[in-house]
């Protein structure tokens, strides 16, 4: 057994308060191996940080199951689960909402030794001591409070508080999109060493796709609350099966002017809400090559090659997506095949401005 | 102070000369812009570049004297807009150059949108105001404007409140007021950064389509590399409330010469690094950092204010700060030392944190 | 300690607040030095009746109808006000705070049926209520310290609950749920401290209600009638309002000062604790 997070068909429903269900995390199933970075991408709201926090057992989960070192931990007594969070650690988004500003940081970071009655008061300061100096801060941190840091320094703190009682897998929930640019690098750069040095395996969210890109070795992509595609990182990039991946690779601006592209077919709309997800693939009123099917049959996450997994009807059609012809064809207001009534867009007057 | 485009053959639509706006607060007196000197022409996209806090969004605001007074203040400068200097126009006067002459796009969409009124009725107001239309006219030229951005079904949206609209839809509102009238000049300020990528492209072409069919300038404010490099023509990178660097897109992201763009490009993951396989549970390779942080406004180093973080730092940077200086074509640089660090064609390499 | 300091001088900075805290510092020391000052019982009848005040340098607040004196009444009766405000305030700021906690806490039923009860006391008003806890109970110092306490913790409860939905959703929080921190260790370590300022600004406000509700009950006669306190005090003096208007305003002006300078405190408190005006 070589993969230390196992999330099969893991669901998170929300009540919207008027007695409809947010479909936060519909059904979504991932491995992760040892010392493995797994990726998971998508638009804001689509369910990431959710999954994240129900994988955590911070949201108990609808239904579904998480399994750590192959050990079931939904629906645990809370003392039993305590004990196993030690191998299930989460780095949060927010480095000032992520720290308690009443507390030290070295009080911050002696809490999970103390909750977990690991070591006396003296060997917990020296792993304190220890900690910081691997996340590269000074000791003197110790006795101050988070206030007095910035946000990378803060995300330091966030890592090493993860870092303290040895996890196997850290989720990382957009650990660096709250950060300046220059100091993003710094970060980045922490997190591969502690990876490397100490076989950590990331699920590692986020919707920065050149992010994505640098750290991870496989990448999930999530569109409302569904994964639609799972592959390799250079398999990703080389050959994106799902339409709405190709979409989002092809949004992504690209920090090399040399490779600016001619100005292509744009995904129009936006992301449904997710009270009221559309029928079949959820993708599909916003999917320029969408059939009627689509609309009727949800698909399933299938191999299409080499743990490259896709949940497309028409993924496997020949010639769907050779060069993205026939994705642009579409776009460009001429759809290839004919598609279900309600989805048909007003043909485009122009590319750039596609109808929301 | 030398600007790289005073030069150039047609005079720009907007010239910022050593522009200081300060705000005076009991800690101490922020220099939030310090002497900044931009120049934008007709049809031209020039991209502003910079970490959080170093002064973008003042530098905007500036130009449409929006700085809340007290505590900021305009201690120096000048801003050409066609020619006329706006620093010592009147509050009525702005007014007329706002919308009509230089049109803004705000950091936050839902900030500049008014939540009881109706969309057609906010793009109505403008053109009442400004263009002196009849209300009935104003209203089919709000259906226009929000057909001309893209929004489908104007003549429904127009009634719609903003609350009911995406934020997508919602910044494409505030882009149609903006350019509600025909201004010559659009500024924007962070246009995409609280959308999706998707909708992020979308906003980011329907800009560049509004340039070419209206030949505005525009002066897009962004933190995000990514963003520059897809939509300028020219760059200018600011730092702790100065312009460090400027240039031709293209040339500025081959040929880096300030210390700090050049780190800022290594630094981003898609910028240095190529995405090539790797194998599985390896560590990717080091993206090369730029050690420390932006120092606070309130204690500002003397000289040259990336000096702390600079690995080519040397006493001469610490004394003065350095002046913007040409460095061929429209190339332009305040680093005392891009000439020598630069004429080795090697680009310096790995500022490895050690912290 | 950097943050108390901090704190200080940002209050410190707040004249009227600081002006509030020297009236309460000078009420306290009357309460205090009474028995010594007074130690006479208060209800000794030591002078004529109706002494206006300056009148008679023995009684320098003049007497009343009994001829007690007035100024060792403002002195005994400040005790009795400042023990029933505090002690009524701390009593309903603990179970507010613990009520609170657990519902925003743990929400659901729990939520629900905390809440349904507070909402059952805050509907009844808080002065009726209390006429009718004490009339039932008799009056005594005690009962009337806990019917005042046992009408004012549901807008604790509330304001608690408040903070705590709104804290429980933090990084912060769940980051502390994630290295397996039980529920009462977060709710004590990592909610509380942080609701901590609006909780005592409410409080030093509560102080000045209580007060207050005191003196009325001890004017309706529902205060305990072994004790002096400023509303007996008025309440006695009543009948004499036209022609000796003094034994009503002396105690009245004393209490007006006295919730004043606690009004003046917990807004001190709350521009002091409330980080969205710090380093203005
Ligand atoms: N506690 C909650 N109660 C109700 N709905 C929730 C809750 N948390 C999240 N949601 C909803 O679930 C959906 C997914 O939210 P989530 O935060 O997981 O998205 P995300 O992918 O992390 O987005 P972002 O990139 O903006 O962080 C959203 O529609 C959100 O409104
Ligand atoms: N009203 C104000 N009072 C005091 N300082 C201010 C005020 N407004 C802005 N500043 C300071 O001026 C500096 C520049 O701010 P500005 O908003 O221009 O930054 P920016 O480059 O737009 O950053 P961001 O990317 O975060 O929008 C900041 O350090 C800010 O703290
Ligand atoms: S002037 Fe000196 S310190 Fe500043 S960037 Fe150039 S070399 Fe570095
Ligand atoms: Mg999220
Ligand atoms: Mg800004």
């Amino acid at each position: 057994m070589t993969n230390v997070l196992l999330v099969n068909d893991l669901v998170k429903h929300f009540p919207a308060g008027d007695g409809r269900v947010v479909h936060a995390v519909d059904g979504v199933s991932l491995e992760l191996d040892r010392g493995e970075t797994l990726s998971l991408v998508g638009e804001s709201g689509c369910g990431k940080s959710t999954l994240g926090k129900t994988i955590m057992q911070l949201h108990a989960p609808t239904s579904g199951s998480v399994m750590v070192e192959g050990r079931e931990i939904t629906r645990l007594p809370k003392r039993a689960l305590r004990t196993l969070r030690r191998d299930l650690q989460m780095v949060f988004q927010d480095p000032f909402a992520s720290l308690n500003p009443r507390v030290t940081v070295g009080r911050a970071l002696e809490e999970p030794l103390i909750v977990q009655n690991q070591g006396a008061r003296k060997e917990r300061r020296e792993r304190v001591a220890w900690l910081l100096e691997k996340v590269g801060l000074p000791a003197d941190a110790a006795g101050r409070h988070p206030h007095e840091f910035s946000g990378g320094q803060r995300q330091r703190i966030g890592i090493a508080r993860a870092l303290a009682l040895n996890p196997k897998v850290i989720i990382c929930d957009e650990p660096v999109s709250a950060l300046d640019v220059s100091v993003r690098a710094q970060v980045l750069n922490l997190l591969a060493d502690l990876k490397e040095e100490f076989g950590l395996a990331y699920l590692f969210i986020s919707h920065d796709l050149s992010v994505v890109e640098y750290v991870s070795d496989r990448v999930a992509v999530m569109y409302l609350g569904r994964i639609v595609e799972v592959a390799r990182r250079e398999d990703l990039w080389a050959r994106p099966l799902h339409p709405y991946t190709r979409a989002l690779l092809d949004a992504a601006p690209v920090a090399d002017p040399s490779r600016r592209r001619a100005r292509r077919p744009r995904l129009a709309g936006e992301v449904p809400s997710p009270t009221n997800p559309p029928s079949g693939c959820r993708f599909r009123t916003r999917c320029p090559i969408a059939i009627p099917r689509c609309a009727e049959e949800v698909p399933h996450l299938t191999d299409a090659r080499d743990r490259h997994m896709v949940a497309c009807h028409r993924a496997f059609e020949a010639g769907t997506f050779e060069g993205g012809a026939l994705a642009e064809r579409a776009l460009a207001g001429a759809p290839a095949t004919p598609r279900p009534g309600g989805a048909v867009a007003s043909s485009p007057r122009s590319i750039a401005t596609a109808r929301l | 102070m030398l600007s790289p485009t005073s030069a150039a053959a047609p005079a720009p639509l907007l010239e910022i000369r050593d522009l200081h706006t300060h705000f005076f607060t009991p800690r101490g007196v922020m220099k939030a812009v310090n002497g900044v000197s931009l120049a934008v022409r007709r049809g031209e996209i020039l991209a502003v570049v910079g970490e959080s806090g170093c002064g973008k969004s003042v530098t905007a605001m500036s130009v449409l004297k929006l700085i809340a007074t007290p505590p900021g203040r305009i201690v120096k400068g000048e801003i050409l807009f066609e020619g006329r200097d706006l620093v010592p126009l009147t509050d009525r006067a702005m007014q007329e150059v706002r919308g009509e002459g230089i049109g803004m796009i705000f950091q936050e969409p839902m900030t500049s949108l008014n939540p009881v009124l109706t969309v057609g009725e906010q793009i109505a107001e403008t053109l009442i105001r400004h263009k002196r239309l009849s209300r009935r006219e104003a209203r089919e030229k709000a259906v226009d404007l929000l057909d001309l951005v893209g929004l489908s079904d104007p003549s429904r949206r127009v009634g719609q409140y903003p609350h009911e609209l995406s934020g997508g839809m919602r910044q494409r509102v505030v882009i149609a007021m903006a350019i509600a009238c025909d201004p010559k000049l659009l500024i924007a300020d962070e246009p995409t950064t609280a959308l999706d990528v998707t909708v992020q492209a979308q906003i980011l072409d329907l800009l560049m389509e509004m340039r070419d069919r209206l030949g505005m300038g525009l002066v897009i404010i962004t933190h995000d590399l990514g963003v520059v490099a897809e939509t300028a023509d020219r760059v200018a990178v600011m730092y702790a409330g100065r312009k460090v660097e400027e240039a031709g897109v293209q040339e500025l992201f081959a040929q880096p010469r300030h210390p700090y763009t050049q780190g800022l490009i290594r630094a981003t993951p898609d910028g240095g690094i190529a995405a090539g396989p790797r194998i599985a549970g390896r560590r990717p390779p080091r993206l090369t950092e730029i050690p420390g942080m932006v120092p606070p406004l309130d204690r500002m180093p003397d000289g040259c204010a990336f000096a702390p973080r600079c690995p080519h730092a040397i006493e001469a940077c610490r004394a003065a700060v350095p002046p913007l200086e040409r460095a061929g074509g429209t190339h332009a640089v305040a680093c005392i030392r891009s000439g020598e660090t630069f004429a080795h064609k090697r680009v310096p390499h790995a500022v490895e944190a050690h912290a | 300690m950097n943050g108390i300091l901090s704190f200080a001088r940002r209050f410190a900075r707040n004249r009227a607040a600081l002006a509030g805290v020297l009236v309460l510092l000078f009420v306290g020391a009357m309460a205090l030095s009474a028995p010594f000052v007074y130690p006479s019982d208060p209800w000794d009848m030591v002078t004529m009746p109706f002494v206006w005040p300056g009148e008679d340098a023995e009684v320098w607040l003049g007497s009343d109808m009994m001829g007690r004196d007035l100024a060792s009444g403002i002195f005994h009766g400040a005790k009795v006000s400042l023990t029933i405000g505090f002690v009524a305030t701390l009593l309903a700021t603990l179970f507010g705070t613990l009520v609170g906690a657990l519902a925003g806490y743990y929400l659901g039923l729990a939520d629900t049926l905390l809440m349904r009860v507070t909402e059952l006391f805050q509907t009844i008003p808080q002065f009726i209520f209390a006429i009718v806890v004490v009339a039932i109970l008799t009056p005594s110092v005690t009962n009337v310290t806990l019917a005042i306490a046992l009408v004012s913790w549901p807008s604790v409860a509330r304001l608690v609950r408040g903070e705590v939905l709104a804290l429980r959703e933090r990084e912060f929080v769940q980051a502390s749920r994630s290295i397996g921190m039980g529920d009462l260790r977060i709710i004590a370590t990592q909610i509380l401290p942080n609701a901590l300022g609006p909780i005592i600004v409410m409080g030093s406000l509560m102080v000045a209600t209580a007060i207050l509700t005191e003196a009325g009950l001890a004017f309706l006669g529902l205060g305990d009638p072994n004790v002096m306190s400023w509303g007996s005090i008025i309440g006695a003096g009543r009948d004499a309002l036209r022609s000796a208007w003094y034994i009503t305003a002396i105690p009245g002006f004393a209490i007006l000062l006295t919730v004043l300078a606690l009004n003046l405190v917990g807004e001190g408190l709350n521009d002091a604790l409330n980080p969205r005006l710090k380093n203005r």
